[in-house]
C-alpha cells in the first residue's frame, strides 16, 4: 500500500478546536482539510505553536503529516534550497513537493576569474516563463587538486561571492572537513558524499558540523541501504540523501533508471525508512564517460538530467552552463511540479491590450496561462491597441483546445455574452488564431459575427493587424 | 528485556570509549602534524591519563584551521605519527565495536499487475497480404514502464517513424537544413529517412487535403500513399488534415486501394462519423490511432465505439503531447495514468501509445533566435524534440511519430540502453567525476 495522507477528520481531532480563525481559515475544521491537502502547515497554528503543554501533539500531528521521503535544507549565506518532501510516486496521485534542486560545479582547480564568472552565469540565471522566474538553485565544490588548503581557499571565495547553497564534493574527508572549517552559518552545506570506504570518517564530520550528508553506493542497492541503515539509524544522522549512481550506456543507463525507481518505489509504497530520503544525481558524470565533442557530451548530460528528474531526483548536478541545456531542464522542471489538480490558467474574461476602443480590433485566445502570457505580451510589444478574448478553454493551448472541442462557437459566444463585448465595440469582428481556423464556422454560426483568421504565431500579431486593420479591408469583410 | 537494556548500556558505553579514543587519536595526529584544532570538546571520564609525545612540533601557526591528513607514501613514520597511528588503529577497533557496516539486502519492489496492453503489429508483410519487408510490433506490456519489475523488457520495444508531408509546409530551419531539397517530394524525403536517418517507418500527413489549403481530392492522396508504398518497404502511417469530413473520405479510398498492407490511420476522433469509416477499415487489416486529447473519459469513449468494428489489436491510443513548456506535463500524466490503470485492468485504455514529437516544435523556444546566451536553434530545436520524446518514452509511449533526424538517432541509442540488462562493470567511475579536471564550458 502506498502512503496515505491522513484524513481530516484524524487530523481535526488533534487540532486545539479553538476556531480562532489565526490561521486564516474560518474554523478548525476547514484548517485540517488544508493540512491534509498539503496546502497549509502546522506552523500557521498559532495556539498549537504557543502553548507548550500541547507540543506532543504538535509531534504526533508533524508525525503523520510527515512525507515518506524526508525533507532536507540546504543553506548558503543568503539563500536556501529544500529537496525531498515527497508523498507520491507518480504526480497525478497528489502533487511533487520541492522541484529538483539543480547544482552547478566548480572545480578548485579553476582560476578565480572562471570560478567568478561560472557564479554570475549560475546567479543570474533566469528564465520569464508564465509570469514566473526559472533559476539554478546551488554551486557544488569539487576538489581535483585533493589539497585541503586549496579547497578550503576555493570554498571560502566561492562563499564570499556568491549567495547559494555549497554541496562540499570529495571523497576525501580531510578535504571535505577544510571546507567545513571556512563555512560559518548561516551555511548549511551538503557533503558529497559517504562511501563504502570513508563512511566513519564522513558521519564524524556531518554530526560534528550538523551537515546534511550524501551516501554514494554507486551500481551496489544492497551497499546503498546498508550505509543508509548504518548511518541513519546506528549513527543517527538523519539528514541524509541518496545517490546510487549515473550511468550511461548499455546496462549504465537501464541500471540507473531502475536504481531511482526502485528506491523511490520503496520508500513510498513500502515505506521502507532506509530509503526514504532525498535522491541526487550526478549527471556531471557523463563527462568521465563520453570522450566525444563537447556539444553530444552536454547533449547526453542533459538527456541524463532530464530523464532523472522525471524519474525522482531531487538535486542535480550538473557541469554544463550552456543555456540551450539548461533552458528545457528548468522549463520541464516546473512543469513536473506544477499542481495537476489545478490547471495553469488564467481567468478568463475581456483584457485590454494598450488603450482599446470601439473601433479596435477584438483578438481571441484561451485562458492557458501559458498561451495568454505570450499572446498578451506579443500583442504589447507591437504596440496594438485591442481587445483580447480570453475563452475559458479550461486551462488548454490553442490547438489542444481545438482538437479537444474547448474551443467553440458555443464557448465564444458566451465569453463575448458576459463581456458586454458588443457594448464596448461597434464592428462585428473577431479575429481568431490561426491554430483555431477550423473552428472560423463553427464560431460564425455561433455568435453572428464575422470570424477573421489571424497568424498562427502570435508574434506576427502586429503585422497582421496592420495589413487588415484599415478601414478599405473592413468595410470589404463586412460587406 | 533487560538483556536489550544491558546490550544499550554497553553499546553506550562503547560508544563513550569510542568518542575518546576517536579523539585522542585526532590529537596525537594533529600533534605529529603540529597542528591543533579543538572545538566543542567535551570529555567526561572517571580516569583519563593523556600523554602528549614530547616533542617541539607544536608550531606557531595553531589558528589555521586547516587539518592536513598525513601523507599517505611516508617511508617511515616519525615516532609521534607512529604513536598517533597506534591510537587510530585502537580507535578502529572500538569503533567497530560500536559501529559496524549493517548487512542489509535491498528488497525488490513486488507490485501486482494483472493488466496487460495489446500488441498491435503496424505494416503487413507478403505472406500477411502486403508488401511490407519489415513489420514492427508494439505493446504487449505488463508492467510500468521502465520499473524493471521482471528483467529488463516488459513487452514490446518502442519504434520510430519519421515525417513527411504531402506538400510544403512551414518547417524549423533546423529541418530543412538537414533534408534540403528533399522536403519538396515526400517520397525522395522518405528514402533519406530509411536510407540515411533510420526511420523504422514513415509518416505522411495528407495536409494537402485540408480544405482550407488545398483540398485535393482523395485520389490524389491515394496516389501519394501508392509511390510511397512502392519506394519504401517499411510501415506507413497515413495522417489526415485533422478536417473530420474530409479524413473520412481520404481514408476510405486509402483504405479501399490497400486493404491489406496494415496501413496505419492516424488518426480517428469523437468529431468524425466514426461508423461511416470504421466499417470500411473493418473490412482491411488496417491499424487505427484513436486520438483523444488528454481526456482519459473520451479516451475510454472512443475506443468503446471503434471495438463495434475493429478488433482490439488493431487500435493505438493518441493522448497527444505539447512540447517542453506548452503542456507537456498533461500528457505525460495523462499517458501515466492510462498506463497504470491498464495494467490494473481497464482494457479500454490497454493499448499502445502514439506520440506526435513533433509538437515539441510548436514550442517557441524550440524554433525561435533567442539571446545569444540559450544558444543557436539548430540545436535548440531537435533538442527540444528529443527531450519531449524521452518524457513520453518514460510514460510508457511505443510510437514516436519525429520530425528531426537527431532525434531518431539518440532516441535509438536510448532504447537499446533501456532494453539492456542493468549491470555494471566500472562501478567507481560513477564517482570520477569529483576529481577531473573537466573542460570549462
Amino acid at each position: 500500500m502506498p502512503w496515505q495522507p491522513p484524513s481530516p477528520i484524524q487530523i481535526f481531532q488533534l487540532l486545539p478546536k479553538t476556531n480562532c480563525g489565526k490561521c486564516g481559515e474560518p474554523n478548525c475544521m476547514a484548517f485540517a482539510v488544508k493540512l491534509v491537502n498539503f496546502e497549509a502547515t502546522l506552523e500557521a497554528c498559532p495556539p498549537l505553536i504557543e502553548d507548550l503543554k500541547l507540543r506532543p501533539i504538535f509531534e504526533k500531528l508533524k508525525s503523520l503529516l510527515a512525507p515518506p521521503v524526508r525533507e532536507i535544507e540546504l543553506r548558503g549565506s543568503k539563500k536556501i534550497v529544500k529537496i525531498g518532501g515527497k508523498y507520491v510516486l507518480y504526480r497525478h496521485e497528489l502533487r511533487y513537493m520541492n522541484p529538483t534542486a539543480i547544482a552547478i560545479d566548480i572545480d578548485d582547480s579553476m582560476d578565480r576569474e572562471n570560478i567568478l564568472k561560472r557564479i554570475e552565469i549560475v546567479e543570474k540565471f533566469e528564465y520569464d516563463y508564465v509570469g514566473q522566474k526559472l533559476k539554478l538553485d546551488a554551486i557544488a565544490i569539487r576538489s581535483s587538486s585533493n589539497d585541503p588548503k586549496q579547497f578550503a581557499r576555493i570554498v571560502q571565495f566561492v562563499a564570499e561571492n556568491s549567495v547559494l547553497p555549497i554541496i562540499l564534493c570529495s571523497l576525501n574527508p580531510a578535504v571535505i572537513e577544510a571546507g567545513l572549517n571556512v563555512l560559518t552559518p548561516p551555511h548549511k552545506p551538503l557533503l558529497y558524499a559517504a562511501t563504502k570506504d570513508n563512511w566513519r570518517e564522513m558521519a564524524e564530520l556531518a554530526k560534528r558540523f550538523e551537515a546534511p550528508l550524501s551516501i554514494a553506493s554507486p551500481g551496489n542497492l544492497d551497499m546503498l541501504v546498508s550505509l543508509s541503515k548504518t548511518i541513519t539509524e546506528d549513527i543517527g544522522l538523519q539528514d541524509v540523501v541518496l545517490d546510487p549512481g549515473c550511468f550511461i550506456g548499455p546496462g549504465g543507463l537501464s541500471y540507473t533508471l531502475k536504481a531511482y525507481s526502485w528506491i523511490r518505489y520503496k520508500a513510498i509504497y513500502d515505506l521502507w525508512r532506509y530509503v526514504g530520503y532525498p535522491l541526487i544525481a550526478t549527471p556531471i558524470a557523463v563527462w568521465n564517460y563520453l570522450k566525444s565533442d563537447i556539444t553530444e557530451i552536454m547533449w547526453w548530460e542533459a538527456i541524463m538530467a532530464l530523464t532523472l528528474m522525471t524519474r525522482y531526483a531531487d538535486l542535480l548536478i550538473l557541469h554544463s552552463l550552456e543555456g540551450w541545456t539548461l533552458l528545457p531542464l528548468v522549463m520541464w522542471r516546473f512543469q513536473l511540479y506544477t499542481d495537476p489538480r489545478k490547471p495553469v490558467a488564467v481567468p478568463p474574461g475581456l483584457r485590454e491590450i494598450g488603450k482599446p476602443d470601439e473601433n479596435s480590433p477584438v483578438l481571441v485566445t484561451t485562458n492557458y496561462a501559458l498561451t495568454y502570457s505570450i499572446v498578451s505580451s506579443d500583442a504589447e510589444k507591437s504596440k496594438v491597441n485591442a481587445w483580447l478574448l480570453v475563452i475559458d478553454t479550461e486551462g488548454l493551448a490553442v490547438d489542444v483546445s481545438v482538437a479537444g472541442r474547448k474551443l467553440t462557437g458555443e464557448k465564444v459566444r458566451e465569453a463575448i455574452k458576459s463581456s458586454n463585448l458588443e457594448q464596448k465595440v461597434k464592428h462585428r469582428i473577431l479575429i481568431l488564431p490561426g491554430k483555431a481556423a477550423r473552428m472560423q464556422g463553427d464560431i460564425e454560426d455561433a455568435t453572428g459575427w464575422k470570424v477573421v483568421v489571424g497568424p498562427a504565431e502570435s508574434s506576427e500579431i502586429g503585422k497582421f493587424l496592420e495589413k487588415i486593420w484599415l478601414p478599405e479591408k473592413l468595410k470589404e469583410l463586412t460587406a | 528485556m533487560s538483556m536489550e537494556k544491558k546490550d544499550e548500556k554497553q553499546e553506550l558505553e562503547a560508544r563513550k570509549q569510542a568518542n575518546i579514543y576517536s579523539l585522542l587519536a585526532k590529537l596525537t595526529e594533529a600533534l605529529a602534524e603540529g597542528i591543533v584544532e579543538l572545538y566543542n570538546v567535551e570529555i567526561e571520564a572517571d580516569e583519563l591519563t593523556i600523554i602528549l609525545p614530547e616533542t617541539g612540533a607544536i608550531a606557531p601557526q595553531i589558528p589555521i584551521p586547516i587539518m592536513v591528513s598525513p601523507p599517505k607514501q611516508t617511508v617511515e613514520a616519525k615516532p609521534e605519527a607512529a604513536v598517533a597511528t597506534a591510537v587510530a588503529k585502537t580507535v578502529e577497533v572500538v569503533a567497530k565495536k560500536v559501529v559496524e557496516l549493517a548487512k542489509v539486502a535491498f528488497e525488490e519492489p513486488r507490485p501486482k499487475y494483472s493488466g496487460r496492453v495489446v500488441e498491435v503489429k503496424l505494416g503487413a508483410t507478403r505472406s500477411e497480404g502486403g508488401t511490407r519487408e519489415k513489420t514492427i510490433v508494439i505493446g504487449g506490456h505488463t508492467t510500468p514502464p521502465y520499473l524493471y519489475l521482471i528483467g529488463y523488457g516488459s513487452g514490446h520495444t518502442p519504434a520510430f517513424g519519421g515525417d513527411t508531408f504531402d506538400m510544403k509546409i512551414g518547417l524549423p530551419r533546423a529541418v530543412r537544413q538537414v533534408f534540403g531539397d528533399a522536403l519538396d517530394n515526400p517520397i525522395e524525403w522518405a528514402s533519406l529517412w530509411i536510407n540515411k536517418f533510420g526511420a523504422e517507418a514513415i509518416d505522411i500527413h495528407l495536409v494537402s487535403t485540408d480544405p482550407t489549403i488545398r483540398d485535393a481530392p482523395p485520389k490524389e492522396a491515394v496516389k501519394i500513399v501508392d509511390m510511397l508504398l512502392q519506394s519504401v518497404k517499411v510501415p506507413i502511417v497515413v495522417g489526415g488534415s485533422g478536417n473530420p469530413e474530409k479524413d473520412v473520405e481520404v481514408f476510405r479510398s486509402i483504405i479501399e486501394a490497400y486493404p491489406s498492407e496494415g496501413l496505419v490511420i492516424n488518426s480517428l476522433n469523437l468529431d468524425m462519423k466514426l461508423e461511416a469509416i470504421c466499417r470500411h477499415i473493418a473490412k482491411s487489416n488496417a491499424i487505427v490511432i484513436n486520438f483523444s486529447p488528454m481526456d482519459l473519459d473520451k479516451a475510454e469513449q472512443i475506443n468503446r465505439k471503434v471495438y463495434e468494428w475493429i478488433p482490439r489489436n488493431r487500435i493505438m491510443l493518441d493522448l497527444n503531447i505539447g512540447g517542453i513548456g506548452y503542456g507537456t506535463e498533461y500528457g505525460f500524466t495523462v499517458m501515466e495514468r492510462a498506463r497504470l490503470s491498464a495494467l490494473i485492468g481497464n482494457e479500454l485504455l490497454a493499448h499502445p501509445f502514439n506520440v506526435g514529437a513533433a509538437n515539441a516544435w510548436g514550442a517557441r523556444e524550440a524554433w525561435i533566435t533567442m539571446d545569444p546566451y540559450w544558444g543557436p536553434k539548430e540545436i535548440r530545436g531537435p533538442l527540444w524534440e528529443t527531450l519531449t520524446c524521452i518524457i513520453c518514452l518514460l510514460a510508457g509511449a511505443d510510437y514516436f511519430m519525429i520530425l528531426h533526424p537527431l532525434t531518431i538517432k539518440v532516441l535509438r541509442e536510448m532504447r537499446e540502453y533501456l532494453f539492456s540488462e542493468p549491470k555494471i562493470s566500472d562501478p567507481d567511475k560513477a564517482l570520477q567525476w569529483l576529481s577531473s579536471k573537466l573542460p570549462i564550458v
